[in-house]
């Protein structure tokens, strides 16, 4: 699975793509990430999966590829 | 009357014609913001030939504008953006009409100037017009052009566009509530590339010509972002929020935006003077939190910890408990991300100095 970090989420994970390994549920990949890097979990975000934004948790697929979007707000 | 030699050069594309540029010259345009995105904007709709284009900024042309606004010049430093920018369209364009707002806009008088525009672009560098923009786009029904940028990304996207069947994405279906101003860096603090909010500004005013013209595919509901250094697009739908409901004029103008954008602030912060006062005393232990490429360097820091290592950093050390601490960053707004970060891990109480060095400086 590919994770894909916009923003300023970028300075948190220090990556903006990551290979992931296979995991059953976003709120699984949520909780692991959280731990990895704990900065995530105070931080605003959306979440969408294969190009479609998800509100609740959402069941994965292999091969799905993840993003996290934070709000931007400069201009 | 269309002004072939003007605008031949667009009409004679497919799909456009004498049609798209009637339209084009039928619109009212408004843009909310005279800087990075805002100046392109205006340029490309003005050479367009757009009918009626609003300019509203109550701000004044600063020098360091000028790397990413280079529609002004060095002699319009302290001169307002909007009637700046206005003079050097009618320059550009004299078919066009041109209505300048020299200040700006908030939740009084938002409703009032909208309301006589087909479309409006936030070209906003701030999360309270960006909120206070959505609610008041989707009170009157108004297509919205969203655009923002962070450091090498911009985000855009064509909100509040009523479509026959109903739909109607805005801006809150994305993020419901605005984060605290201190959780997202402004271009001031994070810095930005020249020419990524002119890419996305250009961006904004393509859409707007779609919209006007019925051209082409619209980011309706889809948030487009473009990273400049991946040079990479990712686009993401958006999906309707059911929790978030439209306000009516009554809630929309009592809702005082700065403040939903600067609540839930628990970090104590210290004034220059009293942070002089306290370093003076050597009651303070000094955490400077700015990145390592950033001045001025000071030398009266105890210790230095970039910003980005406090956010990745799983354990913080330990500080001194017999002094204040106090955490400083350039204009005080990372400052008090950091100090809200180390507090809750340290369990310790951190102060941030109110306005950065920037005020220490000044003062």
């Amino acid at each position: 699975m590919m994770v894909l970090f916009f923003g300023n989420l970028v300075d948190i994970t220090q990556q903006s793509e990551l290979a992931w390994p296979f995991i059953h549920n976003t709120m699984q990949l949520q909780q692991v990430l959280y731990e990895q890097y704990p900065a995530l979990q105070t931080a605003q975000y959306v979440m969408a999966v294969n190009g479609k934004m998800i509100q609740t948790n959402t069941i994965l697929q292999e091969g799905d590829t993840i993003a996290f979007m934070p709000p931007f707000s400069g201009g | 009357m269309i002004d072939l030699n003007r605008y031949g050069r667009q009409i004679i594309l497919p799909n456009f014609g004498i049609d798209a540029q009637q339209k084009l010259q039928q619109a009212k345009v408004l843009i909310v913001g005279m800087g990075a995105l805002g100046c392109p904007a205006l340029q490309y709709l003005a050479g367009a030939g757009i009918g009626v284009i609003g300019i509203a900024d109550g701000d004044d042309i600063q020098l360091h504008n000028l790397h990413r606004q280079p529609l002004f010049y060095t002699a319009d430093i302290n001169h307002n953006k909007a009637i700046v920018a206005a003079e050097k369209m009618r320059a550009l364009n004299p078919d066009i009409q041109l209505t300048v707002y020299p200040f700006y806009i908030n939740n009084k008088n938002a409703l009032s100037i909208l309301q006589t525009y087909d479309i409006v672009i936030d070209a906003t560098d701030n999360f309270p017009t960006k909120y206070l923009l959505n609610d008041a786009c989707a009170l009157l029904k108004k297509p919205l052009v969203y655009g923002a940028v962070s450091r090498y990304e911009g985000q855009l996207s064509l909100f509040n566009y009523c479509q026959p069947n109903g739909r109607n994405i805005q801006y809150r279906d994305l993020f419901p509530e605005p984060p605290h101003s201190d959780a997202i860096l402004s271009c001031e603090e994070a810095g930005v590339l020249g020419v990524l909010p002119g890419v996305m500004g250009i961006m904004q005013a393509t859409e707007a010509i779609k919209v006007i013209a019925g051209l082409g595919r619209l980011l309706d509901g889809v948030l487009l972002t473009y990273h400049a250094l991946s040079a990479k697009f990712y686009e993401m739908e958006i999906s309707k929020n059911p929790a978030v409901q439209t306000m009516n004029k009554a809630e929309f103008e009592n809702i005082d935006y700065d403040w939903l954008c600067n609540s839930n602030s628990i970090t104590p912060s210290l004034s220059v003077e009293e942070f002089k006062h306290l370093q003076q005393l050597k009651q303070l232990f000094i955490i400077d939190i700015r990145e390592h490429n950033e001045i001025p360097i000071i030398d009266f820091a105890d210790v230095h910890i970039p910003y980005s290592t406090i956010l990745s950093a799983n354990h913080l050390p330990q500080f001194p408990n017999v002094k204040n601490i106090c955490v400083i960053c350039q204009r005080g707004i990372r400052s008090k991300a950091a100090a809200a970060i180390i507090q809750q891990q340290a369990k310790q109480k951190v102060y941030h100095l109110m306005g950065g060095l920037s005020a220490y400086f000044n003062q």
